[in-house]
């Protein structure tokens, strides 16, 4: 808890610091806005968390948005498919490439961050060549106006994405911090091998983490496709598992193994998109965009580093 | 006697909240084995690491050939010939024998070059003199741990040490090891050096020391001579009281066996198999060097390297065991020789590694319920008289003794019926090591079969009731305990078969 409240802190004074500089950061459409795009990304940046947790890494996620897109918009407005079934599809398809990195990584026993690098440049060609190499949108969306508005429409003023966000959370917040089944996630990623030697199926459970990654990456991927609009197969989603890792790590996260909460990895995704959003708001060059965001990052990593040593000097007799 | 080369005179050292010494004295004469000994946290590795240049005293002074000396560094403690061998080795595993022992150190040729020549000369001067019959081409990763421990001590020799510090050298060795190292020690002190012998194992001490030196709490609790060196006089100084070490013989065996093994093949040796029956109510000790596949063996039958070959049986009855949950079913559990990376989750509390192996128990509709879990830990905290400020404790900050209780009460909260122990002990200090040896005793009298795999002789002499002894993958034999002696162990260690003896596959 108390290392979600530094990245808090630092997320409550960044905003009242932009409120101050320019008020147009609490303007309604821009928290909307803000909270939309919070609510993309905190779905994957779950996934991500969960995979993290179990002391691995999930590098292909920006890739399947990708492919996701690229395959949704053929189903809806090439093949005409029932909205629900072409998002069944797609949200099928992400999960079952989070199985395919779940079997490479504790079958094969082929390195986390190998077989998703692989996944990262494999789904990435895999768009292009479907698409054709050209970019796919949906059009007016007609046939599918509900689904649009999942990503685009609010409900009493909150934007869908961010109240589909607070669902997920919930439910993953009891998963990871009140189930068996969180228990042996931290269990697994803190010491497999004495997960092993307690009877823990860690395999099972390392694999389990890949494909809920999956799954919150295929919900994620929907509401994106939605939100951009059109789909370039060669730019949708890139450098968007590197936003996730980036908010579940500002969140406490260990890349370590073992460590991590929800509410960290929401407050991680929120302070990433209000840095965003400062970029925007105070006329910074747009080039300076990653130069910001990874300044604050690490700021933010050596500012735990810090407390963390202070910590285990009070610790040691 | 001579006049010490080192004495070191009213140390003390605190640290915030402790008085980790409290005024000690130490000497150390030219060409003698000075053990020392005392409880974990009794200050041994604080003195050591005093005289080692690794921490700085409070108090006191260091005086080498009676000249007072200030050690400041680790290079400090070198250049005045203290040389240290760690418990937990310090080598790498990716250079070769001559490049561990010149690390940082290494003959130049013209300046920056290493002179691997000279290198290697160097180096065959040392491991000569240990009777090592090695290369100093040899990669580090081709040897075995005592080779590996060889290392150290040539390194430390190759820095002209006079006196070498031995921090628990046997904690990880075999018997023939074991015995290979005291006759090195012996043949270095003939040779001059004087060794500093930290140990917990009484009989090493006994069969090497000149002197033991024993601290309590931080403070000289007595020295013994030579003729006054046994078993009985360490420990009393040790703890401050008598320990009851007597053998306990088993109430009732049930003479009908519990678990039959049956030809058990493991991956490690596919060619040999094993066999043996345990029955309700004993200890069945296994002795043998490290490698002789009793590691490989449990850990086969526990499921977590499911066995290639062969069957278990429990009362009868074939189980299946093709993991670790499947024994964990059957109540077969096991106390795993690496307790800090296989026996528990350090990081996190002790109520947490309590329940991890059955938290379904402790959970209702995939929820985990804290306050059950709360209940159980502390219930078997105080039976097995776990010392911590509470359940919430990390494992990772006990002490080895009260870790091992903790995988312990593990599985006693899920009724064993075949319990294995692989090295029960080690590191585990005198007043724990009884506990845990009454507490296995109570346990077999309760019903509970019980395996105990151990590299220590007074172990295997003192608790089992049965000895098997593996040698490459086999048993070897299975003696009964009036037959039991460390020379027939031994005899059966180095893979002779006695004629009595009931050999498995």
């Amino acid at each position: 808890m108390r290392k979600e409240l530094g990245t808090f802190v630092l997320l409550v004074v960044l905003c009242i610091v932009l409120a101050i500089l320019n008020p147009v950061f609490i303007d309604a459409a821009n928290l909307q806005n803000l909270a939309r795009l919070i609510g993309i990304y905190g779905i994957f940046s779950i996934g991500l968390g969960l995979v993290i947790i179990t002391g691995g890494i999930d590098l292909s996620v920006g890739s399947v948005f990708a492919l996701l897109g690229v395959l949704l918009s053929i189903f809806l407005v090439e093949w005409h498919l029932p909205a629900a079934i072409a998002v069944l599809a797609v949200v099928a398809v992400t999960t079952f490439l989070g199985l395919i990195n779940g079997f490479l990584i504790t079958k094969v026993k082929i390195q986390p961050f190998i077989v998703t690098l692989c996944g990262l440049l494999f789904y990435r060609g895999l768009a292009r060549f479907v698409a054709g190499d050209e970019t796919k949108g949906f059009g007016a969306a007609t046939g599918f106006e509900t689904l649009q508005s999942m990503a685009t429409g609010s409900v009493v003023g909150i934007p869908t994405p961010f109240i589909i966000l607070i669902f997920i959370s919930l439910i993953m917040w009891v998963v990871l911090h009140r189930s068996v089944y969180g228990r042996y996630l931290f269990a697994v990623g803190r010491n497999e091998m004495a997960a092993r030697y307690s009877g823990i199926n860690s395999d099972l459970i390392i694999a389990s983490a890949y494909i809920l990654c999956g799954l919150l990456a295929g919900v994620a991927g929907v509401l994106l496709a939605f939100y951009t609009n059109s789909i370039s197969p060669s730019s949708h989603g890139n450098f968007y598992e590197l936003y996730g890792i980036a908010a579940a790590v500002l969140g406490g996260c260990s890349l370590r193994g073992g460590e991590g909460s929800i509410i960290g990895i929401l407050i991680g995704t929120a302070l990433l998109q209000v840095l965003q959003n400062l970029v925007n708001l105070l006329g910074i060059p747009s080039s300076l965009n990653f130069a910001v965001m990874g300044a604050v990052i690490l700021i933010g990593v050596l500012a735990d580093q810090l407390l963390r040593q202070r910590q285990a000097a009070k610790v040691v007799k | 006697m001579d006049n010490p080369i080192l004495e070191m005179q009213k140390i003390g050292k605190r640290f915030p909240g402790v008085i980790a010494l409290d005024a000690v004295d130490l000497q150390v004469f030219p060409g003698e084995v000075l053990a020392l000994a005392g409880e974990n946290g009794a200050g041994k590795s604080t003195l050591m690491k005093i005289l080692g240049g690794v921490y700085q005293p409070d108090d006191g002074a260091v005086l080498f050939d009676g000249k007072k000396t200030s050690i400041r560094s680790v290079s400090d403690a070198s250049a005045n010939g203290v040389g240290f061998v760690h418990q937990e080795l310090n080598v790498l595993d990716n250079l070769t024998v001559a490049e561990n022992v010149y690390l940082g150190r290494e003959p130049l040729w013209a300046g920056f070059l290493v002179d691997r020549q000279k290198l290697n000369a160097d180096t065959e001067i040392y491991l000569k003199r240990l009777g090592l019959n090695i290369s100093g081409k040899t990669r580090l990763s081709e040897l075995s741990i005592a080779q590996q421990q060889m290392v150290e001590i040539a390194k430390a020799l190759s820095l002209n040490a006079r006196i070498l510090i031995m921090d628990e050298p046997t904690s990880s060795l075999t018997l023939t090891e074991t015995e290979r190292l005291l006759e090195v020690i012996k043949e270095l002190r003939a040779q001059g050096v004087s060794i500093i012998y930290i140990s917990h194992r009484l009989g090493e001490i006994k069969e090497i020391a000149d002197r033991v030196v024993v601290l309590r709490d931080g403070k000289n609790a007595g020295v013994l001579a030579r003729e006054e060196i046994n078993h009985d006089n360490i420990v009393k100084l040790m703890v401050g009281r008598d320990i009851d070490r007597t053998y306990h013989p088993p109430a009732t065996i049930d003479k009908t066996s519990l678990i039959e093994v049956r030809n058990l093949q493991t991956r490690r040796y596919p060619n040999h198999s094993i066999s043996f029956n345990v029955r309700k109510g004993e200890i069945l000790g296994f002795a043998g060097l490290v490698g002789a596949g009793r590691s490989e063996a449990a850990q086969a039958i526990f499921g977590v390297d499911a066995p290639i070959g062969g069957t278990v049986s429990l009362d009868g009855k074939l189980i299946k065991i093709s993991s670790a949950r499947d024994a964990i079913k059957s109540g077969i559990y096991l106390i795993p020789e690496d307790r800090r990376n296989c026996g528990l989750i350090l990081e996190v509390p002790i109520r947490e590694n309590i329940t991890l192996p059955a938290l379904a128990r402790y959970a209702s509709a995939g929820l985990v319920n804290k306050e059950a879990e709360c209940k159980v830990s502390t219930e078997y905290c105080e039976k097995l008289n776990v010392k911590a400020p509470s359940i919430e404790t990390k494992a990772g900050n006990l002490s080895g003794g009260n870790q091992q209780k903790v995988v312990l009460a593990k599985w006693l909260s899920l009724n064993p019926k075949l319990l294995i122990f692989d090295e029960p002990t080690r590191g585990i200090d005198v007043g724990a090591k009884a506990e845990i040896y009454a507490l296995m005793r109570s346990l077999a009298e309760s019903g509970v079969a019980i395996v105990m795999i151990s590299s220590d002789m007074e172990e295997i002499l003192g608790e089992s009731d049965r000895v098997a002894v593996m040698h490459e993958g086999r048993i070897t034999g299975i003696l009964e305990r009036a037959e039991a002696s460390e020379e027939a162990i031994m005899q059966l260690a180095v893979g002779k078969s006695e004629p009595s003896a009931v050999a498995g596959g």
